[in-house]
């Protein structure tokens, strides 16, 4: 299996923030999420990948070679969708592609106005009279035309209606019917990676704390919620964080099977959302201060 | 073929898969020779990932229920139909001892037992 991403060791130092050590991969044919609270860092790597941040330290990969001695071939096969579509408001789309489609030796036209006709996008109406769902998708419409093999998206559904979202997600998914396509997304709407991805990797304070198959992390995390009796300084050890209340304490295990033994059936055990996963995680970043 | 995914279930979705698709090999809904959708374009059907068709198709090569072959495509296997029996008996066999334990849970009897199934049998043949 090839690898279309492998970030090894990156890191990045801003002052008031710093990416330290971030290496994930991301296999040629799949999606993967990058999730984590706003400052999280997703940005900052997403930017260091497509080389419009310097990195201090760490490699970058893009299809088996480093990202910048390559970075012109790199960047022919990558669509990249933006957060804020920053364009010329003023022109139309149908001007705008004609800005951007010479810079791609392999832009195909066909492609472009099929996904137009099928985003319902209007070519001649000035950009800056878009709402945002048809901005993103006149941005989708731009990075998917020259046959880019790599999507690079970053938060691409915040601001979006939810049908609109979903209908992104959907295109998306078809996408992905191809297995040379990968996929790279970033975004805080856990339910949107918890709905596509095949990957996650989650960034907190400018770390990675995992990265690793959907079904992993869903097999692996557990909330946990059971009587206070069940949490002293010895069980506690056995969770990413707990927060207890009157009637109860609420969990978060990463080790369900090891939690399941020592707290046996007493305790009440569901499955763990990204939400829920981010969340006690912010917990205990908390707690160590 | 009919897959029906639960995402509220505690059962794994992979697990949901694999079972759907070996229940209906077993009750003779997929015969023998009939092609299963790509990996890909399950995922894609039943909005998960790549990753656990995967590996529901592994769990069903791996117990002899489907064969992929480079190419071409997945194929319901071709089934020793003695070993096919052989796991019906086995899962009822399964359903079987929850039903005693339960039973011995609750004080029912051996022979007040066996009278619900007389007349769920009968009830049945009817």
């Amino acid at each position: 299996m090839s690898n279309t991403l492998e970030i090894s060791n990156l890191s990045k130092n801003y002052g008031d923030f710093q990416l330290k050590d971030v290496s994930f991969t991301l296999p040629t044919g799949y999606i993967m999420g990058l999730i984590g609270p706003n400052g999280a860092g997703k940005t900052t790597v997403i930017k260091t990948i497509m080389n419009l941040v310097m990195k201090d330290k760490g490699e970058v990969q893009l299809f088996g070679k480093d990202h910048r001695d390559f970075e012109i071939e790199a960047k022919k096969r990558i669509g990249f969708v933006y957060d804020t579509p920053n364009y010329y408001e003023h022109l139309s789309l149908k001007r705008l592609k004609n800005v951007i489609a010479p810079f791609y030796d392999r832009w195909d036209e066909n492609i472009f106005m099929d996904l137009v006709g099928r985003f319902e996008i209007p070519l001649n109406k000035p950009l800056k009279k878009f709402s945002k769902g048809m901005a993103m998708k006149s941005s989708i419409a731009l990075a998917l035309s020259h046959h880019a093999e790599f999507i690079v998206m970053d938060e691409p559904t915040s601001g979006l209606d939810p049908v609109v979202r979903r209908e992104m997600l959907d295109f998306l998914r078809n996408l992905m019917e191809d297995e040379k396509k990968s996929i790279l997304f970033s975004s805080h709407i856990t339910t949107d990676i918890e709905q596509v991805a095949d990957y996650i990797t989650f960034m907190h304070k400018g770390k990675v704390v995992f990265s690793k198959t959907k079904d992993a992390v869903r097999e692996q995390y557990a909330l946990v919620k059971g009587g206070n009796e069940l949490i002293n300084e010895a069980t506690k050890q056995h969770f990413v964080a707990v927060r207890t209340g009157a009637y109860g304490f609420e969990g978060l295990t990463d080790d369900v099977s090891q939690t399941k033994k020592i707290l046996s059936n007493s305790a009440i055990y569901e499955k763990a959302t990204l939400e829920d996963i981010m969340f006690f995680n912010n917990i205990k970043t908390k707690a160590e201060g | 073929m009919k897959i029906i995914i639960s995402n509220a279930s505690s059962e794994p979705i992979y697990e949901q898969i694999s079972r759907q698709v070996k229940t209906q090999i077993i009750s003779g809904d997929l015969q023998e020779g009939d092609g299963l959708p790509s990996i890909r374009k399950l995922a894609k059907e039943l909005y998960i990932s790549v990753i656990t068709t995967k590996r529901a198709y592994e769990e069903l090569e791996k117990e002899g229920f489907i064969d992929t072959v480079g190419g071409k495509g997945t194929f319901v296997a071709v089934q020793n139909k003695e070993l096919l029996r052989e796991k019906k008996m086995k899962s009822i066999e399964d359903m079987m001892g929850k039903i005693v334990l339960e039973a011995h849970k609750l004080g029912v009897t051996h022979a007040e037992l066996k009278e619900m199934l007389d007349i769920l049998f009968d009830s049945k043949e009817n």
